[in-house]
C-alpha cells in the first residue's frame, strides 16, 4: 500500500491528509471504547459519555483551534488521487467498525444494570456512532461500483436507514435547495419544526422513486429488487436477531438508537442548505444546482473526521467525486464552525437564527428571491430584515 | 445505435444495451426516454445535458 506521489499521476501533489483520514475511523470507534473501558478497566459511567462529550465539546473546540484548510488537490492530479484504492480500503474498514460497535453496544445495553443516565449515555453514544453510519453510507452510495453501493446498504441497515442509499441519490440531489426538497431546510425553521418534515418526507420519497423504477421495470413495488426493502431486510434480520439474544425489551432501546442515528443525518440537513434557494427558470424547471446553494465548513478536525463532508458545495456540484478529491472554492457560504458546532448551534433555535440569518441574507446578496423561506414565517422575516420584493419576474421563491 | 454521456459524472446511456436497472430496456432509443430523465449516477445532469458520442 505504498503510494508515492511521484510516481504514480499525482503530478507532484503530496496529499497531506492523506493519513489523518484515518480520523474517519477512529472518532466514530469512539462509541466502541466507552462499553471496552467500562468492562475492562473500570465500571464507570462517565467512560460511556466519552464519544458524546467529543462530539459536542471536544471536535468544535478542536475546530476553533486547529481552524481552517484551504489547499485543494490540483485538477491534474485529481484522477489519480480517485484511483488510489488507498482511500477507499479507509471507507471500507468503517463498515466492519460501526457493526461491531453497534451489536458490542447493544450487547452491552443488554447485559448490564445502568442507571438511567448510564443508559442515555450508550443510546447517544451508538446512535451518534449510527450518524458517522450515515455518513459513510453516503459517500459510499454516491460511487458506482456495485461493491460500494453494497456496502453502503449494509451500513445504513444498522440504523433502519437504507432508503437514505435511494432518497440522497435521486431525490435530494435533484430537489436540493427548493421548496420540493424535505431534506433542504428553510430560513425560520427550527430543527424541531424541520424533523416532522426531513423524515417522513424522506422516506416517502425513496419510496415513491423505486416505485417508479419499478414500474418502468415490469415489477411490483414488493419486488426483492426494492432498493428500499433490501437494506430493510437486513435490519429486520439484525434486530430480530438481537431481541432473540436480548429480549423483547431490547426493541425500544434500539428503536431510541436508529431515532438518534437518524437525528444525526437530520442535523446535517439542516445546516447543509439552511434558507438557500434555486431559481425556478422560465420552463418551470429549477435552476442547476450551483456552489452557492450549500453552506460549507473547511474546519479541519470535523472534515477529518466526516470524510469531507462539509465541502458540500462541491459535492453537490460533483456528487461522484470521492471524499479526498472534494475542494474548497472561494465565496462560497460558510459556516462558522465545523459540523459538530452548528448541531450544537441549532439546538437551540434563536441562537442558531442570530448566527446564521445575517450570513444567510449576505450569502444571497439580501434578494428575497434566493432564499427558500418557510412559508409561515415569510412576512415575518421579510419585515424583520427590513427586506423588499424584487420586481416581479415569476422566480419562485418559496411556494 | 448511439451513445449518450453525461458531462458530469461519465455515465454513459448505450441505446443497444438501455439500462435495465433503470427500467430502460435494451434497444430503448434515447429519444423515447423520458424528458424528466436525469443522470441514474449523478442526478444532476439533465437529459438535455448529455452529450451524444461518437462511434
Amino acid at each position: 500500500m505504498q503510494h508515492l506521489a511521484a510516481d504514480n499521476g499525482l503530478a507532484g501533489y503530496v496529499d497531506r491528509k492523506r493519513r489523518l483520514w484515518l480520523f474517519s475511523l477512529m472518532v466514530p470507534g469512539l462509541a466502541l471504547v466507552g462499553p471496552l473501558l467500562y468492562m475492562l478497566v473500570s465500571p464507570n459511567v462517565l467512560w460511556l459519555w466519552l464519544s458524546t462529550i467529543f462530539g459536542y465539546v471536544v471536535i468544535p473546540m478542536l475546530d476553533g483551534v486547529l481552524g481552517e484548510d484551504l489547499s485543494n488537490p490540483p485538477e491534474e492530479a485529481v484522477p489519480a488521487l480517485e484511483a488510489d484504492p488507498y482511500y477507499r480500503y479507509v471507507t471500507y474498514a468503517l463498515v466492519p467498525i460501526l457493526w461491531v460497535s453497534f451489536i458490542v453496544n447493544i450487547a452491552f445495553l443488554g447485559l448490564h444494570e445502568l442507571p438511567w443516565y448510564g443508559t442515555l449515555a450508550v443510546i447517544l453514544a451508538t446512535g451518534g456512532s449510527l450518524g458517522f453510519g450515515l455518513n459513510l453510507g453516503h459517500e459510499m452510495g454516491h460511487k458506482k461500483t456495485g461493491l460500494e453501493r453494497w456496502l453502503a446498504k449494509i451500513t445504513l441497515a444498522l440504523g433502519c436507514y437504507g432508503h437514505f442509499f435511494v432518497e440522497h441519490n435521486r431525490g435530494h440531489h435533484r430537489d436540493v435547495a427548493t421548496p420540493e426538497d424535505p431534506a433542504s431546510a428553510r430560513m425560520g425553521e427550527s430543527i424541531y419544526r424541520f424533523v416532522f418534515r426531513e423524515m417522513p418526507g424522506a422516506f416517502f420519497r425513496a419510496w415513491d422513486l423505486e416505485a417508479q423504477r419499478l414500474e418502468r421495470c415490469g415489477k411490483s413495488v414488493w419486488s426483492l429488487d426494492n432498493e428500499v426493502l433490501q437494506p430493510a431486510m437486513i435490519s429486520a434480520v439484525l434486530y430480530a436477531l438481537l431481541i432473540a439474544w436480548l429480549g423483547i425489551e431490547m426493541l425500544p432501546v434500539m428503536l431510541l438508537i436508529a431515532f438518534w442515528g437518524a437525528f444525526q443525518l437530520t442535523q446535517a440537513n439542516y445546516i447543509e442548505h439552511y434558507g438557500l434557494l434555486r431559481r425556478k427558470e422560465p420552463s418551470g424547471r429549477y435552476e442547476r444546482c450551483q456552489p452557492h446553494h450549500s453552506w460549507n465548513s473547511n474546519h479541519l478536525f470535523s472534515n477529518w473526521a466526516l470524510f469531507h463532508l462539509q465541502r458540500h458545495s462541491d459535492h453537490h456540484a460533483h456528487p461522484t467525486r470521492r471524499y479526498q478529491s472534494l475542494r474548497d472554492f472561494p465565496d462560497l457560504p460558510r459556516l462558522p464552525n465545523g459540523y459538530f458546532g452548528m448541531y450544537l448551534l441549532a439546538y437551540f433555535p434563536p441562537l442558531w437564527q442570530r448566527v446564521m440569518d445575517p450570513r444567510l441574507l449576505e450569502a444571497v446578496g439580501h434578494d428575497p428571491q434566493r432564499i427558500n423561506f418557510l412559508p409561515a414565517k415569510r412576512e415575518q422575516l421579510m419585515r424583520r430584515y427590513g427586506l423588499s420584493e424584487a420586481p416581479l419576474d415569476g422566480a419562485g421563491a418559496a411556494a | 445505435m448511439t451513445r449518450y454521456q453525461c458531462p458530469e459524472c461519465g455515465y454513459e446511456y448505450d441505446e443497444a444495451a438501455g439500462d435495465p436497472h433503470q427500467g430502460y430496456p435494451a434497444g430503448t432509443a434515447w429519444d423515447s426516454l423520458p424528458e424528466t430523465f436525469t443522470c441514474p449516477d449523478c442526478a444532476v445532469r439533465y437529459k438535455e445535458d448529455f452529450r451524444a458520442l461518437e462511434e
